[in-house]
């Protein structure tokens, strides 16, 4: 494969060096300083040690910067044209999962690469986007408004969903349903359509609730009301508020977190790790991490707008609402708001395959700011056809 | 283009819609978060700083490996610890100084609470000293008054009474690492340890027991203040061996003469095993609390392989002493009469080649029982080569060899009976009769653990019966230990007249004077003994060397030597315990394995440890009947 054809598309197109100078370095910074407070609580919830978390997400993180500009130089056509090849390759780790991890007994939902852990359902949350950015960048207006047209896109998010689901992950499943429904509205599909999609769900409900099994029940209702279950999740939340709690406006210190170091928390180094964050820096802490958040979503956005291409304006929204989703369940999960789904805090939390992924997104977000002129046909030809 | 801008225009005006939405659920979480840690702030600094209620895991105590006889070969020791806690200290180092007086504080361990001290949180206990006797713990306690901020604390470690003599049969613990982690929380305790080998890491989980609750009111520095509440757990249950801790050590002390063997001993009837020795060995206590670095790195690097338990994970050509295999499976086919004799010149030429005896003058004719009672090779040529080394694969499986035992000890290797068709399999080469001429004295392809010889000697003393050898006398079903029932083999299909003429041969081997181990023969009539020595070549002689004659067994660098190998069983009369030795380049069987199984045989029989097992147990009423 020529790379110059990788890297660069037309002769009228800007070049490699030109893209290089074009990336949003702002947008990085914003990543890197988020990672950093990312390092420090891993490096406190070591007790004040570089191992086991801290040191290695560090290299990590190098090693993501460099995969994310990678991702960002390629250009948006290559993206365009392997939608369907990364989606396909998510769908067929996720069955491989199913598949070994049944035999296996371990966890289902990891495939061992030997240096490295990964995630099938972090590829399949960006072959999702892909594909429905693809599938729509190629229908005109008129054409999303036919409901037919929609019966292939919702498959799309609905079987890796179930697939996901049964793993079980409820709350990648829920983010893949989540991510299907803001592409949909973001493409332009009626409000009516999904008012009614929420009606039929809403009178299934009590159908679907007198077929479940008296265990499944159970499990519900403690998904729902943790403080049903003391020794188990709700018993984690109430010690997570309390950490938080005492935090009070300016925090107790780095490094110096009594509840998180008492073992109140579980995985204090990932899930949990917004709230020894809160509990050490206290609401100041916690709104600067909320607006570094917020920053970045906004920066997101804008470079959404400001891209020609529907492809690439799905595409960065799309990644941009995973990246929101996340961060907001996790911090609406402990601090009490919602039930424990157990997501990670997107770049804070320790966890190579998750870092990984959400650097190469963001590299995606940054290759649609640089191919914001780019043309692209509707079936990803360079638009000179 | 029209059609472009208004997508392009839905999309802006939904975006920012989204947008919207999202930063709006943002500024709601740190509304949360201003509700959490400004208004409610006191209720929970109240919660978090004066009075909290803790609930701790309280692990169970696991379960004891004791011997036959319920002699404790694994157990829990007390571990008593001095802790610190610098903000309860003050000064760290004049504490220190203090409690040197007291106790030996090194200059690495005050290097070591130095840079905790400068790392952790104030309020964490520092271990100043662990594994602490009574008397020490007296000693500081007494001065507790000068002492701030010094805690006692008490917790316990696994202690192996018998040390190197169980290491490769008991195993050892370490702490769990990142992939034993199930999300059981009893792991994630700094003191737990799980099986790592042996006994302790295959009846682990039954071993562990299950983890108590106690709920503690603590202070702000976590210290408890009072217990409220407390769930019981259950102690982790304990697992009885067969193995006579005797006779093991007994064994253990015959084979450290030797660089580096194995001996196994089992009962013939019910194929518990009685002692399982591999020399050299290790002291598992190293293991117990984090093996030291260095000593890791020069067990791995012996040659000698001290950390392999060779009982079952050493493979060998088991050499002549697979010749009692070669002879029944001739028997069964019909291809020999026992009383037929094939004549022995020292050597047997097949096409270009020639296969030597070891004797190079030759056997003359020899029967079956003289050929197994000398060790006749090419009397064995012979045989294997009108049996076939398919039917003498056969054999050996229903004797034990070439599989695994599926025993209840981790690393088991599965030995090799070579057949026609793995050869070609394995090495695209098809198979040829000189390999089964080698095949019929035990050497070339075939290999064997020398548990899976001495299953091979009790299954032809105990009548022919599949007897299954295991080192527990419990097994776990449903997560938890109960005990084996000992029910009679299944018969394997041999013919007692067969067997009868086996044994004949290889009670000759020991007590006829021309046997090749008559020197290693038990006087004592009631404790004869029967059995097979075997010399296990490392390398092959070269025709160089046997033109010019051997080289004398000392000039051959320790490495090359021929392994020296026995299979025995006693009392001859009526067969209780087999037995198989093996000596790695001990040289020859006879000289070497052969006085090593005749003391382990008799000590066995002296001890006579089944009986007395099965004596007590029917003094007790809990015998089967």
């Amino acid at each position: 494969m020529d790379l110059r054809a990788l890297f660069s598309g037309r002769a009228d197109e800007p070049g490699l060096l030109d893209k290089l100078l074009a990336v949003n370095w702002g947008l990085v910074l914003l990543i890197a300083l988020v990672s950093c407070i990312g390092f420090a609580m891993q490096y406190s919830a070591a007790g004040g040690s570089m191992e086991p978390w801290a040191g290695r997400q560090v290299m990590r993180f190098g090693a993501g910067l460099v995969l994310m500009l990678v991702a960002a130089m390629v250009h948006l056509r290559w993206w365009h044209a392997l939608a369907y090849p990364v989606y396909a390759m998510g769908l067929l780790l996720l069955v491989a999962v199913e598949v070994f991890g049944r035999i296996g007994m371990g966890a289902q939902r990891w495939i061992d690469l030997g240096f490295f852990q990964f995630q099938p359902t972090e590829l399949m949350k960006l072959g999702l986007v892909l594909v429905l950015a693809r599938y729509f960048h190629a229908l005109t207006q008129d054409e999303v408004r036919k409901p037919l047209r929609l019966a292939w896109p919702v498959l799309l998010g609905v079987v890796p969903a179930v697939l996901v689901a049964k793993q079980p992950d409820l709350g990648s499943a829920l983010l893949l349903l989540i991510l299907t429904a803001a592409l949909l509205f973001l493409a332009g599909v009626r409000l009516w359509k999904f008012a009614a999609v929420a009606a039929v769900v809403l009178a299934a409900l009590p159908l679907a609730w007198s077929r479940l099994r008296d265990y499944q029940k159970q499990r519900v209702l403690v998904f729902l009301d943790p403080e049903n279950d003391p020794l188990g999740s709700g018993y984690h939340i109430i010690q997570s508020k309390i950490a938080l709690g005492s935090g009070g406006v300016w925090g107790k210190g780095f490094m110096q977190g009594t509840q998180s170091y008492l073992q109140f928390l579980p995985e204090k180094q990932t899930d949990f790790i917004f709230t020894m964050y809160a509990e050490e820096f206290g609401l100041v802490g916690g709104i600067v991490l909320l607006a570094l958040y917020a920053a970045i979503l906004v920066y997101g956005t804008m470079i959404a707008l400001v891209a020609r291409s529907q492809f690439g304006r799905l595409l960065a929204s799309g990644i941009m609402v995973a990246f929101w989703v996340y961060a907001f369940i996790n911090m609406a999960m402990v601090t009490g708001m919602i039930p424990v789904v157990g997501e990670p805090l997107p770049l804070v939390s320790y966890g190579g395959s998750a870092l990984m992924s959400l650097l190469v997104s963001f590299g995606l977000v940054i290759n649609v700011y640089v191919h914001r002129n780019a043309q692209i046909g509707r079936s990803g030809d360079d638009g000179t056809a | 283009m029209a059609r472009e801008q208004g997508r392009a225009r839905t999309f802006t005006r939904r975006s920012l819609l989204l947008l919207g939405g999202q930063l709006g659920l943002f500024g709601l979480l740190a509304g949360r978060l201003y509700w959490l840690q400004v208004v409610e702030s006191e209720k929970y600094q109240t919660l978090s700083d004066t009075n909290r209620i803790s609930l701790r895991l309280v692990p169970p105590v696991r379960g004891r490996i004791l011997d036959r006889e319920g002699e404790p070969l694994a157990v829990n020791r007390p571990n008593y610890r001095i802790v610190v806690v610098p903000e309860l200290t003050g000064n760290v180092g004049a504490t220190l100084d203090a409690l040197a007086t007291l106790l030996p504080v090194g200059e690495a361990d005050r290097r070591r609470i130095m840079r905790d001290v400068a790392r952790k949180r104030r309020f964490l206990p520092i271990v100043v000293k662990e594994n602490l006797s009574w008397e020490d713990v007296g000693r500081v306690a007494v001065n507790t008054q000068d002492l701030p901020g010094v805690q006692f604390d008490v917790g316990f470690a696994r202690e192996y009474p018998r040390g190197m003599d169980f290491a490769h049969v008991v195993g050892y613990v370490a702490p769990p690492a990142e992939a034993d982690l199930t999300g059981d929380p009893l792991l994630e305790l700094p003191d737990f340890r799980i099986g790592r080998n042996g006994i302790e890491r295959v009846y682990d989980l039954a071993m562990r027991g299950r983890g108590g609750t106690s709920q503690l009111e603590v202070n702000a520095v976590g210290r408890p203040i009072r217990e409220l509440d407390r769930v019981d757990g259950d102690p982790g249950q304990d697992v009885a061996l067969t193995i006579d801790a005797g006779l093991q050590r007994f064994c253990m002390q015959r084979l450290s003469q030797e660089e580096s063997a194995a001996a196994v001993v089992m009962e013939v009837d019910t194929g518990e095993v009685l002692a399982a020795a591999s020399w050299p060995s290790f002291d598992p206590n190293e293991f117990s609390t984090g093996i030291p670095v260095g000593l890791w790195r020069e067990l791995l690097a012996d040659t000698r392989g001290p950390l392999t338990n060779k009982v079952v994970s050493g493979q060998y050509a088991p050499g002549s002493t697979y010749k009692m295999a070669v002879a029944l499976a001739g028997l069964e086919a019909g291809a020999i009469a026992p009383d037929h004799r094939i004549h022995c010149p020292g050597h047997m030429d097949l096409g270009d080649n020639r296969f030597h005896c070891w004797r190079r003058g030759g056997h003359g004719a020899v029967d079956m029982v003289e050929a197994i009672q000398q060790s006749c090779d090419v009397y064995f040529y012979e045989l294997a080569r009108r049996v076939g080394i398919d039917r003498i694969a056969a054999m050996s499986r229903r004797l034990g060899l070439g599989q695994a035992l599926g025993i209840d000890l981790p690393g088991e290797r599965a030995g090799l009976m070579p057949t026609r068709a793995w050869k070609e399999a394995l090495h695209g080469k098809p198979w040829a009769q000189g390999d089964t001429l080698v095949a019929g004295i035990g050497q070339g392809f075939v290999l064997a653990t020398p548990l899976q010889l001495a299953v091979m000697t009790a299954r032809m003393a105990n009548g022919g019966r599949a007897v299954e050898p295991h080192f527990a006398r419990q097994r776990i079903e449903g997560g938890s230990l109960v005990d084996r029932v000992e029910e009679a083999a299944p018969a394997l299909g041999i013919p007692q007249r067969h067997l009868a003429i086996v044994l004949k041969a290889m009670s000759s081997v020991v007590n006829d004077p021309r046997g090749t181990a008559f020197r290693a023969r038990i006087d004592e009539p009631e404790f004869a003994m029967g059995g097979k020595t075997g010399t296990s070549q490392v390398r092959r002689i070269t025709a160089q060397e046997r033109a010019t004659g051997m080289r004398r067994p000392h000039e051959v660098p320790w490495n090359e030597r021929d392994h020296a190998l026995f299979v025995g069983f006693a009392p001859v009369r009526e067969p209780r315990y087999a037995c198989a030795v093996i000596v790695e380049h001990g040289g020859g069987g006879s000289a070497v394995a052969a006085p090593i199984a005749r003391d382990i045989l008799l000590e066995a029989q002296k001890r006579d440890s089944a009986g007395r097992t099965a004596r007590r147990a029917r003094a007790t009423g809990s015998a089967p009947t």
